[in-house]
């Protein structure tokens, strides 16, 4: 039911884990639905420099989360706000269609790390 | 890659020896029992012989025995028809929160069709308290469904005193059985059982085929038109190589279940306590005591049910979970919500259950395995760190 890149990422997500100082958090999800996705960024010259996630989900959730760190890492904020969850799926090679709605949000988590990082920026 | 099957409440394998009965009423033996000629009588020879076979299980009478496609047509059939046909009775019917959706979806149907409908809540083990069903039990109440074993938490419900508090009320019971039947000793007439629903894929059986149990003087009704078999109860060609294949899967149940229930009881047993014991924030479900063998069922706090599975299965075991992500629904499973649990939790559970072929090794294979796997997918958990023990 998921693609091979879908599996790939979920069985060896990449960029998980914590910074140890992060420049913007961002954190979409709840527990009541099953689905939590955290990331955190460091930004260096408007440019993402690190990024990590932590996910609480099904293998969607995970492998979206994963792929998103790996789109952005190294591009700017401007590229990286301009990714969706349409288009990390896409990356993905896709994803049931049952998975579209509530396991395909790691590109929102990003986006609030991200308003959170100008906002932090711009206190 | 090893293989580690235990997902037997889902479906089992065939057992070589019931394959090999069934196969030479595919090619051979393959007249249908409504037929005069040789051929024919064979096979009806066949289909008497299973009905024996199954109803020596549960101590029924043959008469008393009607093949189905499966648990499901069954549940359907004792429900739907029993209400139908007993208007007199009353329009009220009550079953349980946890019910499979075979039975509960049933019911629901008849009561968008115009039937009163009780669902009862469960406590925190999965038990129906006889009290409340004492309590929601009315002058009209006609039917009684309640599942004699559950199949996601592996509960085993005190059917007797639920019977009788149905009995005193004048309301028949149906039980669906399918968790049991084979695997746990039933006798329908000390019980009291009116009816109760069977499935042959749970024992070592080929799957679409299933049995209704009716109790003799129980009025019912077909579910499907256009023919006389199952004396006039269900329409159609039977099945016969299935039948056949039910029939000695049933026989075999019936003379290993001492054996390898003692045997699956303690399997299932040596693999919850060594779960408990090497993962921590793991809250088993279901009655520790009365309980289908060798079911395990737990909740691992912090991770989701599919990721566990699809992890497991990278490692060739095979298990299954009532995680909404594995029920296809926003919602995880129903009978872990009836049992008290909350959302998050319910969405990490693990249900594994053993089958004849397991083994002491592979429960280890599995102890050794899974805390690596939930370890993983805890450190990954944005709730782990939150709310982790450590």
């Amino acid at each position: 039911m998921y693609s091979v890149k879908v599996m790939d990422h979920f069985m060896n997500p990449r960029n998980a884990g914590c910074l140890n100082n992060a420049d913007g958090v961002g954190e979409v999800g709840n527990p009541v639905c099953g689905d939590i996705m955290h990331i955190e960024i460091q930004v260096k010259d408007n440019i993402i420099e690190d990024i990590k996630f932590k996910t609480f989900g099904c293998a969607a959730a995970i492998a979206t989360s994963s792929m998103v760190t790996e789109m952005v890492k190294g591009k700017t904020l401007e590229e990286a706000e301009r990714i969706t969850n349409r288009t990390v799926a896409e990356a993905l090679d896709g994803l049931p269609p049952v998975k579209m709605h509530c396991s395909n949000l790691a590109a929102d988590a990003l986006h609030q790390a991200i308003q959170d990082y100008m906002a932090r920026r711009d206190a | 890659m090893r293989e580690i099957y235990m997902d037997h409440s889902a479906t089992t394998p065939v057992d070589t020896t019931v394959f090999d009965a069934m196969i030479p009423y595919y090619s051979y033996d393959y007249g249908n029992p409504s037929s005069v000629h040789a051929k024919g009588r064979s096979a009806r020879r066949a289909l008497e012989k299973s009905r024996e076979q199954i109803a020596a299980l549960i101590g029924a009478n043959p008469r008393e025995v009607f093949f189905t496609s499966g648990g499901t047509e069954a549940d359907n059939q004792a429900i739907i028809s029993y209400m139908l046909s007993n208007p007199k009775r009353g329009k009220h019917l009550i079953s349980s929160a946890i019910e499979h959706h075979a039975v509960l979806d049933t019911c629901l149907y008849l009561e968008k069709s115009g039937f009163d409908l009780t669902v009862l809540p469960v406590d925190e083990l999965g038990r129906v308290e006889p009290e409340s069903l004492k309590a929601a039990i009315r002058p009209d109440t006609a039917l009684v469904t309640i599942m004699h074993a559950n199949n996601e938490i592996g509960t085993i419900q005190p059917l007797k005193e639920l019977v009788d508090i149905a009995h005193q009320a004048g309301a028949a019971f149906h039980t669906d059985a399918v968790q049991t039947f084979g695997k746990v000793p039933i006798d329908v007439k000390s019980i009291g059982i009116d009816m109760l629903s069977a499935s042959s894929h749970k024992l070592y059986g080929p799957k679409g085929v299933g049995c209704l149990y009716i109790k003799k003087g129980i009025k019912t009704g077909s579910l499907f038109h256009g023919g006389p078999q199952e004396n006039k109860m269900r329409a159609g060609t039977e099945n016969i190589p299935g039948i056949v294949g039910f029939g000695k899967a049933a026989e075999l149940a019936g003379q290993r279940m001492d054996e390898l229930s003692r045997r699956l009881t303690a399997l299932g047993s040596r693999l919850r306590e060594g779960l408990l014991q090497s993962i921590p924030d793991t809250i088993p479900t279901g009655d520790p005591d009365n309980r289908v063998p060798g079911s395990v069922s737990v909740c691992f706090r912090f991770v989701e049910g599919e990721s566990i599975l699809l992890m497991l299965d990278s490692y060739g075991i095979m298990g299954s979970s009532g995680s909404a992500c594995t029920s296809g629904a926003l919602d995880p499973s129903h009978v872990l919500l009836a049992i008290g649990l909350p959302h998050e939790i319910a969405h990490g559970s693990l249900r594994l259950t053993l089958g004849k072929d397991n083994t002491e090794d592979d429960v280890d294979y599995v102890l050794e395995v899974l805390p690596k796997i939930i370890g993983n997918l805890r450190k990954m958990s944005p709730l782990y760190s939150k709310g982790g023990s450590n």
